[in-house]
């Protein structure tokens, strides 16, 4: 059974401190001063629609609201409002029916450490009721496929960092599930295993599983998603293949350029060099002296922006040039970095 | 319900508890067999105490054994698998309803509990001999009190382990658990506090009272105890509470 994942207008107002899973990094919106309880809109109004078999991103900064999507779809967050399905369950609804169709791998270890490596993903296997002989091939298999073989026997304990990280995800694939949740799921790991787990992420979902990952690594999105949404402030910002979300910036190039001061002349003429799609003051920095380019053109820009300046007088301090990417495209829908 | 996962979670409890046998035995009757040993054997044979504390003695230690493995057993992984290693999470996954997680826990502690019970009689015999004198007359109403001690332990176990938070352990031990051994007639017969009116009124809140009242009047009769009735209904009362509030915390715990 092919299954996808679905979120109708979803809500997650937490009234004491979000779990730790839940990222953290929330902005505090107090909505009157009669309302003493403290509260942090986590999501806000959020809509999904995950096809079946497909490899789907959420993308934002700390705090955006992703791993709180990823607990109310795992059943470990309750929504304050909305609707989620896996499939065709009612996640808050038919959580025994949904916890069977998901494996998780959340932002966290959360492994047994009373347990071996080998006994974590057995009795992982033996709580979904998978048959004995099964458990033991498979788990023999997925030791294997994540480099963990040799360590199969000791205590989870003991493990590095990356071993850890590994491991969460082996489990996760135990019992099959025909949809995965990884949530950050190459953070802590050296560029060998990412590109290991990518790999072991497409050939997962090549078998027909739904994959939904969470992640602030362009380049991770990039190289594995479909779809991705960008999610701000709990909200669904962006949606779309990589490629139609890049495409979606003016330009694709993005020059980030400082003045010695602020001109509003300069800003006019730079505007109407060719290939420049729009600018716009930085909001990031206090002053308006840093400005923002969206182009066609990226490094051959930069003697004509050179030149401007100097013919309104104004020094040229730093130029940052970066590529068409999914960072701009942040950039540009929220006027945030996303490393912020 | 699905039983499949719940006989694996359990399964998964039974095999931690093995790997983890003989500190779990030396933490569950190393202090009170020390107890045993003092009181019922240097004081008595020093004559400090009289011959027949003994036996009053046996019960009170057997009650204390079950309610502290009892609590340990399910308080102290639910907090460091909560707050810490998070290790529970998986098992929260698994595909069953979250209460039979926390009733897993429960039945695995009281089984614990029974276990540690039931060993302290033969270990205090050996112990204290001679001058020990059972006098188990009810066998079933020894065994439905071992049983709701038991549980009484477990469900306490669960609601202190969802309610206290890591850095307060320690305050659990000397706020909580103290207080109730020092205050749950396990030295003593309730009897024993006729002279503290309002104290006597005071303790039988605490439940602790009952499991060494009703270990008291089904092992060893002769001595005064509370009512057979009485015990039981606290104890059962106390045992739904635990578990209420119990079931509660945990849901807090599981789900945000």
């Amino acid at each position: 059974m092919l299954a996808g994942i679905r979120t109708q207008d979803l809500r997650k107002v937490y009234t004491s401190a979000p779990p730790l899973a839940a990222g953290g990094g929330f902005v505090v919106r107090r909505k009157s001063k009669s309302q003493p309880a403290r509260e942090i809109v986590a999501l806000d109004g959020l809509s999904l629609d995950v096809r079946p078999g497909e490899i789907f991103g959420l993308l934002g900064p700390n705090g955006a609201g992703k791993s709180t999507t990823v607990g109310i779809l795992t059943t470990r967050v309750r929504p304050t409002g909305g609707q989620a399905w896996i499939g065709d369950y009612d996640v808050w609804a038919q959580q025994v029916e949904v916890k069977r169709l998901i494996g998780v791998v959340g932002q966290r270890p959360n492994l047994d450490f009373t347990l071996t490596a080998r006994e974590i993903l057995l009795f992982h296997g033996a709580y979904f009721g998978i048959e004995s002989q099964t458990r033991a091939a498979r788990a023999a298999e997925l030791l294997e496929r994540f480099k963990l073989t040799d360590r199969a026997d000791q205590l989870a304990r003991g493990f590095s960092g990356g071993m850890m990280q590994r491991l969460s995800i082996a489990r996760a694939m135990m019992h099959d599930p025909q949809v995965l949740f990884l949530d950050e799921p190459s953070a802590g790991l050296d560029p060998q295993t990412r590109l290991l787990l990518w790999e072991i992420i497409r050939e997962y979902n090549q078998s027909g599983k739904t994959i939904l990952l969470t992640t602030h690594n362009m380049e991770e999105a990039d190289a594995l998603c479909r779809r991705l949404a960008i999610i701000d402030h709990g909200r669904n910002i962006a949606l779309g293949t990589p490629a139609e979300l890049k495409a979606s910036v003016p330009g694709g190039f993005l020059l980030r350029v400082r003045f010695g001061h602020h001109s509003p002349e300069l800003l006019e003429r730079l505007e109407k060099l060719s290939g420049v799609r729009e600018v716009r003051i930085n909001a990031d920095s206090d002053g308006e002296n840093n400005a923002d380019l969206y182009a066609d053109r990226g490094g051959s820009l930069v003697s004509e922006i050179a030149n401007l300046a100097a013919g309104c007088s104004v020094e040229l301090s730093d130029v940052h040039i970066s590529e068409p990417s999914l960072e701009n495209l942040f950039l540009h829908h929220t006027g945030r970095s996303l490393r912020e | 319900m699905n039983w499949k996962t719940f006989f694996a979670l359990l399964a998964r409890d039974a095999h931690v508890a093995r790997r983890n046998f003989i500190p779990l035995v030396l933490q569950t009757f190393l202090q009170p067999m020390m107890f045993v040993f003092i009181f019922g054997r240097v004081m008595v044979s020093s004559g400090f105490m009289s011959t027949s504390y003994k036996s009053l003695l046996l019960p009170g230690i057997m009650a204390l054994s079950m309610v502290f493995t009892g609590v340990w057993a399910v308080a102290m992984p639910l907090i460091g698998e909560f707050q810490f290693t998070h290790e529970i999470e998986d098992r929260l996954l698994a595909p069953i309803e979250n209460d039979w997680l926390a009733i897993e826990k429960v039945l695995f502690g009281a089984a614990q509990a029974v276990v540690a019970g039931l060993a302290v009689i033969p270990a205090a015999w050996i112990l204290l001999r001679p001058g020990v004198d059972l006098n188990l007359q009810s066998p079933l109403a020894f065994s439905g009190v071992t049983l709701l001690v038991a549980l009484l332990s477990a469900c306490g176990g669960l609601a202190l382990g969802c309610s206290i938070d890591q850095a307060k352990i320690g305050l659990m031990f000397s706020m909580v658990l103290t207080p109730l051994i020092f205050f749950g007639c396990t030295y003593y017969p309730w009897s024993a506090l006729a002279n503290f009116p309002i104290l006597q009124k005071v303790v039988l809140a605490n439940p602790l009272v009952y499991a060494s009242e009703g270990l008291r009047g089904t092992l060893v009769p002769q001595f005064p105890h509370l009512p057979l009735v009485a015990v039981l209904l606290g104890l059962l009362i106390f045992d739904v509470l635990f578990l209420f509030v119990g079931l509660r915390q945990f849901r807090k715990k599981a789900v945000a």
